[in-house]
């Protein structure tokens, strides 16, 4: 019989994989999405509130409202609660069980929808990118692109995505209605996003044969909201009152701007320089390791039993459980090559096993978990603090973004 | 030989190759170093190799913009897997036959969980954790079993 040359195989073997597993290809995208221009003092105070959230569960995680339109429209809005304030993450994202106006979708050169896949700590969210009209205050993003997460019309998550963590589609695996990603970037991947269609695994262009890996602009990118206001566009504050042991709920405030109106400047907080994902640096026993503030994070997890001598809770690895409330003492240090800004931070560790059996309490200062080499900053820090948060390349009176500062 | 079977063994051939393309890659922690260069050739990375005293770390630096490290021991068996960049790896691939166990935990944690945070799996025989935040996440996963005398698991990162 006639011999097949083995590379004809392989090269079989590669297309019948492409064509059954979808291994990825190239395409293109192109969308609109608009800037704001309005306006003098608005107002810039949203209110949040430290609840058990929508899915009655929540412990440490900061809620708030958005109201959402159809781009233009002042009529077709909805104004959906239990939204997460995330400074960890940039983007608004909103699960379509809790979404009742229909938003459009963001499409390719080809007509094709443009779906994302976004990774998190601890799982993806997957959905179509769509462009609304988003609210707050007295604040306005016009034409965003947004994530509606867990959409029936785009059920098959790719193995792609999947790959990356488990799905947080639906209220019980996110815990909220939403996420509002108030974060130091403006965009949520960025420049290489823009050039790397088989490889990036985030944005995906989803004809019904589908999904591939697809280029987006960073103005089709989903985005933090806040930099795509007409005013008060150069960051947030985070504000929440002191918290003594645990109390039931606590109200604050999230204030757009910094230093642009008369309730927003800096007073006198530490600038700490961040690279522009917002990360800084933290010193604990002479070593350091990388940090972030993150509001997103329902508590605070920092490296590991063995570098804290904290033990982890019987059956509840995620949290430290000490005997008593433990003190820990660190230093807080700018990123290199930024202010070189350094600043003592204290906060306590408690029983994460007693803390979160039976809960009442919805605000805790006291949560911690182990997160080996980083120091994850959670909702526990921002108790009783004014913490600042800004925008990647946005001028403010403590100098441009990206920082941190509290 | 007509041309009947021909074609059957033609067709068989196709199938073997795709079978063998698809699934050889989803062998990692645990495996050995093929599926190290397996690893390297589905991330599409550059390889870099450091020698320390009772393991290799081989480097990947992977087109998805994640910087993958694979700790193989000196009888060649990959017991760690960490990695850092602006989303996670292919967790099917680098945790190999691992990978149905952490779903399981994945799941069974959730349950337990009172909000959103990194994750710590520890199960008998399997450690994973991923942690950070958009745009700069991490993980790391071990087989504790097949860590080397001397190894602390901090190492692995």
């Amino acid at each position: 019989m006639r011999a097949y040359p083995s590379g004809i195989f392989l090269a079989l073997g590669i297309f019948a994989c492409f064509v059954l597993f979808g291994c990825g290809s190239s395409s293109t995208a192109s969308s609109s999405a608009g800037q704001g221009t309005t306006s003098t003092p608005v107002s810039n105070v949203q209110p949040i509130s430290v609840n058990a959230g929508p899915a009655s569960s929540y412990i440490d995680g900061a809620f708030t409202s958005v109201t959402v339109c159809v781009p233009g429209s002042t009529t077709n809005c909805q104004t959906i609660g239990g939204i997460l304030v995330d400074t960890g993450s940039s983007g608004l994202r909103i699960l379509s069980s809790a979404l009742t106006v229909s938003l459009p979708q963001q499409t390719d050169s080809s007509g094709n929808p443009i779906v994302e896949c976004t990774a998190f700590e601890d799982g993806v969210t997957w959905g179509p990118v769509q462009a609304a009209d988003v609210k707050m205050a007295g604040e306005q993003a016009r034409s965003l692109p947004i994530q509606v997460i867990g959409s029936p019309n785009f059920s098959n998550v790719p193995n792609a995505c999947t790959g990356q963590g488990q799905p947080e589609d639906d209220l019980s695996s996110l815990g909220a209605n939403g996420l509002l990603g108030v974060g130091q970037a403006i965009q949520d991947c960025g420049t290489f996003c823009t050039t790397n269609a088989a490889n990036q695994a985030t944005y995906f262009s989803c004809p019904s044969s589908g999904c591939i890996g697809a280029i987006e602009s960073l103005a089709e990118q989903v985005q933090n909201p806040v930099a795509s206001f007409a005013t008060d566009n150069n960051g947030v504050i985070v504000e929440l009152p002191a918290v003594t042991g645990a109390e039931a709920t606590v109200s604050g405030s999230l204030i757009f701007g910094i230093g642009t109106q008369s309730n927003n400047g800096l007073g006198g907080v530490t600038v700490f320089g961040t690279d522009p994902y917002g990360n800084l640096n933290t010193t604990y026993n002479s070593a350091s390791y990388q940090s972030f503030l993150d509001s997103g994070s329902n508590g605070i997890y920092f490296l590991s039993t063995a570098a804290t001598g904290l033990p982890v809770c019987t059956n509840i690895t995620f949290l430290y459980c000490p005997a008593s409330t433990q003190t820990i003492n660190a230093l807080n240090f700018a990123q290199a090559g930024t202010n070189g800004a350094t600043a003592p931070v204290t906060f306590m560790v408690g029983n994460g096993g007693s803390l979160t059996n039976s809960p009442v309490d919805t605000a805790i200062n006291n949560l911690a978990g182990p997160q080996p080499n980083n120091f994850d900053f959670g909702l526990p820090f921002f108790f009783g603090r004014n913490v600042f948060v800004a925008i990647d390349g946005k001028s403010t009176p403590g100098g441009p973004g990206p920082y941190t500062a509290y | 030989m007509n041309m009947v079977k021909l074609r059957i063994l033609f067709a068989i051939g196709i199938f073997a190759a795709a079978f063998a393309f698809c699934f050889s890659a989803y062998a990692s922690l645990g495996g050995d170093m093929t599926s190290v260069r397996d690893d390297q050739a589905k991330l599409q990375g550059t390889l870099q190799t450091t020698s320390k005293a009772s393991y290799d770390v081989h480097e990947i630096q992977a087109t998805s913009g994640i910087v993958v490290r694979e700790y193989v021991s000196h009888s060649g068996a990959v017991f760690g897997v960490a990695w850092h960049g602006r989303t996670h790896p292919d967790l099917r691939q680098v945790l190999g036959a691992s990978y149905d166990q952490y779903v399981k935990a994945v799941q069974a944690q959730r349950a337990q969980r009172h909000g959103r945070g990194p994750l710590l799996i520890q199960e008998p025989g399997l450690i994973v954790q991923t942690g950070g935040h958009m745009g700069a996440l991490t993980g790391t996963a071990y087989l504790p079993q097949s860590v080397p005398a001397g190894v602390r698991p901090e190492d692995i990162q």
